[in-house]
C-alpha cells in the first residue's frame, strides 16, 4: 500500500531530562506504513535538542509562547501554514493545549486538522477539578483542594493528614510532611506555574501509567499500560515496561465511553498494595512515553493523524507485554551557524 | 497454592510478573519449587519430593519451603494469596 504524503507539525522537541513527548511522536510517525510525513518541528527554544537531531525533523519554526496572546500565536501559525501547507498539528505540551484547542476552528479554516479533547473535557479534568471529576465518572481520586491563597494553606489541617502532595497547576509535585513545608511548595510552585496550588492526599502504593486514545465516540482505539522502572529527580520515567493488568485497560475503557474522550490521554494511577486504583491525574495529550506503545504494536501517533483527518479506526486489540524502555543522554554536535539560522531568520 | 497463570520463568531461573512488570532472580532451588507450584502440586508433595531429592532434616526443609511460599505470596505471586 502506497504511504500517504502527509505534512505534519510537532511541538515538545525539548528531548531532555523532562522530555517533551515530540520526538517520541515523530519517531512513531517515521515507522509508520500508512503515513509517509514531512515533519515540521514547532520549537520554542533554541536548543530543544530535537531541532538538532538527525534524520527526525524535516524543518524547524520558532514559535512564540502561548501565554504572550493567541493573536500573535496564530498569525505564526498562518505564516508557518502559508509555506508548508499543514495536514495536522499535534501539541504536545500541557501549557498549549489550551490556546490549540480555543483555535480549532480557526485552524481547521487553515485545513490544518487537530484531534484535540473538547474545552469542557480539558477543564472537567484539570488537576483543581479532577476529585469532582473522580466522583462524577465513578473512579476513585485522592482528596484534594485548590489553593489559591495563605488563608487556604492554613485550612489545610482540618482536612488533610499528611504527608500531602502539593502540585503545580500544569507540573511538578512535591510530598509535604507539615504546613511549613506547604508553604514552602506553594510559594515555589505559584511563582512557577501560577495559580492554583493543588493540595491532594497521598496513597501511598505503585504508580502505574496508560497511554491512550479515544475516537470522541466513546471508543478506545489504544491503550497500553506501563510501570516506571526508573524514575528521575523530577518523577520522570528513565525507564519502563509494559503490563499485563486488566483492571487498568477497563478503568481506561470506562473512563473514555463515560466522557467520550477524544485524542491522547495520559492516566495516572497509584495501584495501592490492597488492590485499589486511584486516578492521581490525567494529562490530556501524549506522554514522553509513547513510543514504547509503538514498539509493543500500538502506533497511537500514526492512529491520531489518522483520527484527525477524519478516518474511521478499528481499536488496536492487542499489545506485546514486557516490552522495556530506557532512556539515554547523548552529545550531539551541532555548529553556530545552525544556531544563528534559527536564533536570526526563527527557521532552520 | 498456585503460582499466577502468566508468570513466566525461564530455565535460568529468571521469574517475570507480567501484572507489575517485575522481574526475580531464583536460584535452582527456587526454580525447582515453582515448577512443582506451576504443576499444582500440594505443599506437602513438594516437601515429599525435595526430601527424597536432598539430604536435609524435615525442620529446616518446611521452614525454607514455607518461608519461601511466603515470599512468593507477599509479592502478590500466588493465585489464592
Amino acid at each position: 500500500m502506497e504511504k500517504e504524503q502527509l505534512n505534519i507539525a510537532v511541538t515538545g522537541l525539548n528531548n531532555t531530562d523532562n522530555p517533551g513527548p515530540g520526538i517520541p511522536v515523530i519517531r512513531g510517525l517515521r515507522e509508520s506504513d500508512k503515513i509517509d510525513p514531512r515533519i515540521i518541528g514547532l520549537a520554542y527554544e533554541n536548543l530543544e535538542p530535537g531541532i538538532y537531531m538527525k534524520g527526525l525533523v524535516d524543518k524547524t519554526y520558532q514559535i512564540p509562547y502561548p501565554k504572550i496572546g493567541s493573536d500573535i500565536f496564530l498569525e505564526r501559525i498562518k505564516y508557518i501554514n502559508d509555506k508548508e501547507k499543514l495536514d495536522v498539528i499535534i501539541p504536545n505540551l500541557d501549557a498549549e493545549l489550551y490556546t490549540f484547542i480555543k483555535a480549532e476552528k480557526e485552524l481547521s479554516g487553515l485545513g490544518i486538522h487537530t484531534f484535540l479533547p473538547t474545552l469542557e473535557q480539558f477543564e472537567e479534568r484539570s488537576k483543581s477539578n479532577l476529585y469532582e471529576f473522580g466522583q462524577k465518572y465513578g473512579i476513585k481520586v485522592p482528596f484534594s483542594k485548590s489553593v489559591t491563597s495563605f488563608l487556604d494553606i492554613k485550612n489545610l489541617v482540618h482536612e488533610f493528614d499528611f504527608p500531602v502532595l502539593v502540585k503545580g497547576k500544569f507540573y511538578d509535585a512535591y510530598l509535604a510532611y507539615n504546613l511549613e513545608q506547604v508553604i514552602g511548595y506553594y510559594n515555589k510552585l505559584s511563582s512557577k506555574w501560577g495559580l492554583p496550588v493543588i493540595v491532594q492526599e497521598f496513597i501511598r502504593g505503585t504508580e502505574v501509567n496508560v497511554v491512550a486514545l479515544g475516537d470522541g465516540e466513546g471508543e478506545t482505539i489504544a491503550a497500553v499500560p506501563m510501570r516506571k522502572q526508573y524514575i528521575t529527580d523530577k518523577g520522570k520515567a528513565w525507564g519502563g515496561i509494559t503490563i499485563q493488568d486488566e483492571n487498568l485497560l477497563k478503568i481506561t475503557r470506562d473512563l473514555i465511553r463515560k466522557t467520550k474522550w477524544r485524542g491522547a490521554m495520559e492516566l495516572e494511577i497509584i495501584k495501592t498494595s490492597g488492590g485499589q486504583y486511584y486516578l492521581i491525574e490525567i494529562n490530556p495529550r501524549i506522554p514522553a512515553w509513547v513510543y514504547l506503545a509503538v514498539a509493543a504494536g500500538q502506533n497511537i501517533p500514526e492512529a491520531l493523524v489518522l483520527l484527525a483527518l477524519g478516518r474511521k479506526l478499528k481499536p488496536f486489540n492487542s499489545y506485546e507485554v514486557g516490552k522495556m524502555f530506557i532512556r539515554y543522554s547523548y552529545d550531539m554536535i551541532g555548529d553556530i551557524s545552525q544556531f544563528e539560522q534559527l536564533s536570526m531568520n526563527g527557521e532552520l | 497454592m498456585k503460582l499466577k497463570s502468566n508468570i513466566a520463568i525461564s530455565e535460568n531461573g529468571f521469574m517475570f510478573d507480567p501484572y507489575t512488570g517485575d522481574s526475580y532472580n531464583l536460584n535452582n532451588t527456587g526454580v525447582e519449587i515453582i515448577k512443582h507450584l506451576k504443576a499444582g502440586k500440594t505443599n506437602e508433595e513438594i516437601l515429599a519430593e525435595l526430601k527424597q531429592k536432598y539430604d536435609v532434616d524435615d525442620l529446616s526443609l518446611e521452614q525454607n519451603l514455607y518461608d519461601f511460599i511466603a515470599m512468593l505470596s507477599h509479592y502478590d505471586l500466588l493465585e489464592n494469596a
